[in-house]
């Protein structure tokens, strides 16, 4: 670590960073066509208050969301090489890559946070569809793995949120190993003792769908969420007669057995919280177990790892602080058009306007170090959430679910 | 008869202009000139042989390994295992013809061998699905290799197969989360995996079967995330794209073992398996033998550790 990297860098880093431009001020539902103030749907994490539609959002939005009082530390994931097979299509896969970093403000498909979830130590994986259809490659292999290993040092669940096309055809035959990579991790979680949880998003296919994906403890699924292995142009053009209906939703998996409940996200989190509780609390009677908020008390979050090494780029920002700034002249309404070019083994449908909500909340530059962290004070002292804006909904469950450990 | 492929064609016409001469002699006197225009003929058309399979392009060898003679799952079996016991289906649905597997014994030892089937004529394509499994079919592997792992026996697997089958009733019966499983199980048991690549190897429908801790892959197999044309359909919205697509994806034996994903190359003869079948099936015969003899007086977790080690290195370890 030098004068450069610790001091210079991070200041450089401040005036180049990107303005976020109040470019989403309004968004459109892409199921009812329903133009929508931005600041309300994210406050809805991202399910259309109209019509319910469950959008699709970037890892840090669904972190904001899972974690307790949004609180959540980015786990540094190893590098890996980049473009190993100098894969060029139309155009280089390393420009491909460098555009959806600048875009998303993610170093690849998957990010990892570890932090607490109503109390209990959780590592979330997340993928993200708006970063080349989600694609596995070996950086979202190595996020899975991880992950997994992150979990394992907490004693803590492990939890992925899947969103993909399928693995990275720009990485050829090494994506493809990711899928016996990440099966791996799944082993080495359940060899620890954790829970392994899925959440399937829309949409899950192809190899992401044939390893981790379907190898949950427990899955569950966002409601209408597309799941499968060929997507359906694959199916039809291979079949050639019409689909059923519904086919291949999550509803669709439900009834055919394939997954064990599609959950609204509303109630995601209070789920994923009940389920982590009942898994893990063995020992205890269910009548002495503490209410989820108590369950801890003294919940202590992992040491960030980004500190160990010359990581110097520790932000400390409060939650979407600066994401919403808005600028009542400008309503420009977010018309993104689908990026299917990083769909990989079996794209699903490509709907013109499949992808509604491109928010990279914090813009992070492409250096592989810099990573997130809440400031640590947040936890332990009374503080109440940063954004209070940004509390989940209330579950419309009728027993009050978080408080429910007899139930 | 023989097939030619597209880019054989010099190759053909030299044979073609071989067998007529013979015909000419065969109704004659045994002119001297015509046996010596046939062996010179020979010469050339080996050579070009040698020559054109020297240096095929990716594309080529994808159609090398979809050559219809190229032996085929139970061309291995039949040569190459002694009392061979087929198992079949999954015990919950049915029985997968594209999918076959049993115990017998290779050069006297017991195994569990599995595999897809492509079938060898249209009516065989038909009932083998292309080679194409169904859930049903992964999960009688599933089955297949946790029963080897039981009775200590080493599991030996022949990839070939274009991908798992794409269809309504294989989603609804969890392609996916069958694949998954399957690759699961390979990397859950103690006991030897040895994959061999023996033409096709299409995407986790290949890999489901390929986890293994030696991957081997005849010389003009080719290994994919996704088969050519589907990639180009894709990323070049044109499957007449799919020549280039092929180059792009690195599909071949020498790639693959430069990116470490395969652990040796079995050479076929001049020409192709489908030129000398047995001389083909025989080497892969004996690399697998040689390949579970490496693994000799392991135990159940030194194997696993083995397998999950040299997964979790790829990628990592010898990349530029």
């Amino acid at each position: 670590m030098n004068w450069l990297t610790n001091f210079v860098r991070p200041k450089i880093r401040a005036l180049v960073r990107r303005k976020e431009v109040p470019d989403k001020l309004w968004i459109k539902c892409s199921d009812c066509g329903q133009m929508l103030h931005h600041k309300a749907v994210a406050e809805a994490n991202f399910v259309c208050p109209e019509c319910d539609h469950h959008m699709r959002l970037g890892a840090r939005d669904r972190f904001k969301g899972l974690f307790d009082d949004g609180v959540f530390a980015e786990l540094a994931v190893p590098a890996v090489p980049a473009d190993p097979l100098k894969f060029r299509d139309s155009k280089r896969y390393v420009d491909r890559l460098k555009d959806t970093r600048a875009k998303t403000g993610q170093d690849d498909a998957v990010v990892v946070g570890r932090g607490r979830m109503g109390g209990h130590a959780a590592v979330v994986a997340c993928q993200t569809f708006e970063f080349l259809g989600g694609s596995m490659g070996m950086a979202a292999g190595e996020a899975v793995i991880a992950a997994a290993r992150a979990a394992i040092e907490d004693d803590a669940a492990l939890i992925v949120v899947t969103a993909a096309g399928g693995a990275r055809m720009q990485e050829g035959i090494l994506s493809l190993m990711q899928m016996p990579r990440t099966t791996i991790a799944v082993q080495m979680a359940r060899e620890a003792g954790l829970p392994y949880i899925v959440v399937l998003t829309d949409p899950t296919t192809g190899g992401v769908t044939a390893s981790y994906a379907m190898l949950g403890d427990i899955t569950i699924a966002e409601p209408g969420a597309l799941i499968g292995f060929a997507g359906p142009r694959v199916i039809e053009s291979t079949i050639r007669e019409q689909l059923p209906d519904g086919f291949q939703r999550a509803e669709y998996l439900l009834e055919h057995g394939m997954i064990d409940m599609v959950v609204h996200r509303h109630e995601l989190r209070e789920t994923l919280v009940r389920i982590v509780g009942l898994l893990r609390n063995r020992d205890t009677r269910m009548s002495e177990v503490p209410d989820i908020e108590a369950a801890d008390p003294e919940p202590v979050l992992p040491e960030p790892e980004i500190v160990e090494d010359d990581a110097v780029a520790v932000e400390a920002i409060p939650v979407e602080s600066d994401v919403e700034a808005p600028d009542p002249e400008d309503d420009t309404v977010v018309e993104v058009t689908a990026t299917d070019e990083g769909e990989a083994v079996d794209p699903p449908e490509a709907e013109p306007d499949d992808i509604e909500v491109p928010v990279a909340v914090e813009p992070v530059s492409g250096d592989e170090t810099e990573v997130e962290v809440e400031p640590e004070a947040v936890v332990d002292e009374e503080t109440p959430p940063v954004d209070p804006e940004l509390e989940i909904p209330e579950p419309v469950a009728e027993d009050g679910a978080p408080k429910r450990p007899d139930a | 008869m023989r097939s030619y492929l597209e880019f054989e064609r010099p190759i053909a016409e030299l044979e073609n202009k071989i067998l007529e001469l013979r015909q000419l002699d065969g109704d004659g006197d045994g002119q001297v000139d015509i046996e010596e225009e046939v062996q010179r003929l020979q010469s050339k058309a080996h050579q070009l042989l040698n020559e054109t399979y020297g240096e095929l392009s990716p594309w080529q060898k994808t159609q090398v390994a979809r050559h219809p003679h190229r032996p085929h799952f139970t061309d291995y079996v039949e040569a190459l295992i002694e009392a061979f016991t087929p198992l079949a289906g999954d015990r919950a649905f049915a029985d997968d013809k594209a999918m076959i597997g049993g115990i017998g014994r290779l050069k006297g030892r017991s195994v569990m061998i599995l595999g897809q089937e492509k079938g060898a004529d249209t009516e065989g394509r038909v009932k083998h699905n292309f080679g194409m499994a169904r859930p049903e079919g992964y999960r009688k592997a599933i089955r297949l290799i946790r029963l080897a792992d039981r009775f200590g026996l080493p599991v030996v697997t022949l990839v070939d197969t274009p991908g798992a089958y794409p269809g309504v009733s294989a989603e609804e019966r969890g392609q996916a989360e069958a694949i998954a499983r399957s690759t699961e199980a390979c990397l859950d048991v103690g006991v030897p995996i040895i994959s061999c690549i023996v033409g096709e190897g299409g995407s986790g429908g290949a890999v489901a079967l390929a986890s293994g801790n030696k991957v081997l892959m005849l010389e003009h197999a080719i290994y994919s995330v996704i088969m050519p044309e589907g990639c180009a359909s894709i990323l070049w919205r044109s499957a007449e794209k799919a020549q280039e697509a092929a180059d792009a994806l690195k599909l071949t034996a020498g790639h693959l073992l430069e990116l470490k994903v395969i652990d040796a190359i079995v050479p076929e003869p001049v020409g192709g398996a489908h030129r000398d079948r047995d001389r083909a099936i025989s080497a892969v015969g004996a690399a697998i033998d040689a390949a579970i003899d490496d693994f000799a007086g392991q135990t159940a977790d030194e194997i696993r550790r083995h397998r999950r080690d040299k997964f979790l290195e790829i990628g990592r370890v010898g990349l530029a």
